[in-house]
């Protein structure tokens, strides 16, 4: 029955999650930032009451309001797409996903909705203090907000706390604790958010030297930079050790992404990282003797230490994947893809007896066949595999993906602390070159971030939910067509949201800060 | 009375903040804009819950089991 699903059915559903999911980054990352540099910002005004840190963190919370203001509810359609594109997937985890999303709703909307009016409608009506929490609450509602959305990406990555019920045929959440707590939660809820407040950072900055080139608002936008590098320093570091640990995770529970990672086809013991590299196009197959890369710098030993902590670990490579055999850290000899496609298929006629045998009122073979089900449920999602070689992600894809979001990771690292000694010594303002790359690193915060996502959400495919449901299995029966319209819908109209989202954007960092004046910074009277 | 008085001062505060907007009537009108988009447009013309149709819960089961079980590989 498989041959029924058109295979360009899920290739433009999944175009237009990505495409959806894409846009809606562009405006989640430097809210999550920015709200944080803008309450630092007026936190310096509460503490020292000078007028000039009120006027700067008014400033910044212009821009941040626009950006919010275009952004907002633009999330919501990937929940449309749910139910329309992908409504097996939606019925099959319906309670598990349901409840981050709800809380998310009902908690993160209502904070931030309404402690947004007092930070912009408080000045001088609430007390400096009230207005500063309102601020730290309004980012801290948008941070609780992208917690939960990251609750349930990583409960998609590696499902936990969760129940079959072959009745209802859902998933249903028996450890609540266990899926908002679960490492890979905890992980890529710190990684992506101090992955947002990195480009915050990057914003700030960029936005400060194209003041500092226009030679206006030079106290201003050097007080600014001063914040922005600080903040993005510390939030860069701490992203690099997140990094780690989300690494490290997709190698325990995702191997085969961390394999695709790094364009690792054979395992083995101390494995090296590669730094740099370019991949051999000619390779078109994991088991074809071709060496996949043209060109590589490694770092020795560096992948073992990353995925086990141990220099001399192995770590199982594409074709490892496919054929299994390596042994397990628990001793015992990995699956090879054909074993798990047979439980997989073996977990899946056992659902079909199970509502049979409940139809037939049999309840021996029910019995049975629910055993059967519980037993291989573990490798469902395989049974929806047809050829080994469906598991393996876009390798070139998600090789470059990873690599550029680490070059650029470590670029930032070097622009914030070369900004934070060109502005202790005074340089910053004079030296043109340093303005200019600060400028120009604005759309690198925003690659990086994308390419996060790519290596995240392209790095596991098939897969919808990790080893249990693919993506032929999660599709509505649409027309192609059908998505093929609502995917450019899509396309305008998040393209025209962008379009005024620059161009309001634009105009105001034109216009400038509100009563500061625009020479030397002086409070306007 | 107190509590009276509150919610008239919470009246007013939304009240004079969303008169003295300049900027913000532009992003107001945007959102507004955009929420009819996605509301009245997309949702209603472009994506209607799928399993909608199928009716009871107990009929949606039944569907997404069917599909299930039907897109398996058979061995």
């Amino acid at each position: 029955m498989i041959e029924n699903i058109d295979i360009s059915l899920i290739d433009w559903s999944r175009a237009q999650f990505a495409l959806t999911a894409m846009y809606h980054w562009l405006f989640v990352p430097l809210t999550l930032g920015l709200g944080i540099i803008q309450a630092i910002m007026e936190t310096v005004y509460y503490r020292t009451g000078n007028e000039f840190w009120k006027k700067t963190a008014q400033f910044w919370m212009k821009l941040f309001g626009i950006n919010f203001a275009i952004g907002i509810a633009t999330g919501l359609i990937l929940e449309f797409e749910f139910g329309t594109n992908w409504s097996n997937y939606s019925w099959f985890v319906g309670d598990i996903f349901g409840a981050p999303l709800a809380i998310e709703g009902i908690l993160a909307f209502f904070m931030e909705a309404t402690f947004v009016a007092v930070m912009y409608f408080g000045w001088g009506k609430v007390s400096k203090g009230f207005h500063l929490t309102s601020t730290w609450l309004t980012v801290g509602g948008a941070t609780i907000s992208a917690l939960w959305i990251l609750i349930a990406n990583a409960w998609m990555q590696y499902p936990v706390g969760m129940h079959f019920n072959p009745d209802t045929v859902r998933n249903e959440m028996v450890d609540f604790g266990a899926v908002a707590f679960s490492p890979v939660a905890i992980n890529k809820f710190l990684h992506t958010v101090l992955s947002a407040w990195i480009v915050g950072a990057i914003f700030v900055i960029s936005i400060s030297s194209w003041y500092l080139i226009r030679k206006r608002h030079k106290d201003m936008a050097l007080a600014s930079i001063k914040v922005a590098a600080i903040f993005g320093l510390v939030a860069s570091i701490l992203t690099l050790w997140t990094g780690d640990g989300s690494a490290y995770q997709v190698a325990q529970k995702q191997p085969m992404k961390l394999a695709a990672m790094e364009g690792l086809y054979k395992g083995d013991a101390g494995v090296g990282l590669v730094g740099i590299g370019i991949m051999n196009p000619a390779k078109v197959s994991y088991n074809d003797q071709v060496n996949p890369f043209l060109f590589k710098i490694e770092i020795p030993n560096m992948l073992s230490i990353l995925a086990e902590r141990d220099a001399k670990a192995y770590v199982p490579g594409i074709a490892d994947l496919i054929e299994g055999g390596y042994p397990l850290k628990d001793g015992r000899l990995a699956l090879s893809a054909q074993e798990k496609i047979a439980r997989g298929q073996k977990a899946i006629q056992a659902l079909a007896d199970y509502r049979k045998a409940v139809k037939d009122k049999d309840q021996t073979a029910a019995s049975f066949a629910k055993n059967t089900l519980e037993e291989n449920f573990s490798y469902f999602g395989y049974g929806y595999v047809k050829n080994p070689t469906e598991l393996i992600p876009s390798v070139k894809l998600t090789f470059y993906s990873f690599h550029i979001m680490v070059i650029l990771g470590g670029y930032f690292i070097l622009l914030f602390i070369v900004a934070l000694i060109m502005e202790k010594k005074k340089t910053f303002g004079q030296k043109r070159w340093i303005q200019e790359v600060a400028l120009w690193s604005l759309p690198l915060g925003y690659i990086c971030g994308q390419a996060g996502w790519v290596v995240a959400e392209a790095g596991r495919q098939p897969w919808v939910i990790q080893d249990i449901l693919p993506s032929n299995a999660a599709i509505s029966q649409l027309s192609t067509s059908s998505v093929q319209a609502t995917f450019f819908v899509f396309l305008i109209f998040f393209t025209l949201l962008l379009i005024a989202d620059i161009g309001i954007m634009v105009k105001a960092v034109r216009k400038g800060p509100d009563g500061l004046n625009d020479s030397n910074d002086t409070i306007n009277s | 009375m107190a509590k009276c008085i509150s919610v008239v001062r919470i009246f007013n505060f939304y009240r004079e903040g969303f008169r003295n907007m300049k900027l913000g009537k532009v992003l107001w009108l945007i959102i507004l804009i955009k929420l009819f988009i996605i509301f009245f447009v997309l949702k209603l013309f472009f994506f209607p819950n799928f399993l909608k149709q199928f009716g009871s819960d107990a009929n949606k089961q039944e569907h997404v089991s069917n599909e299930l079980v039907e897109r398996a590989i058979t061995p």
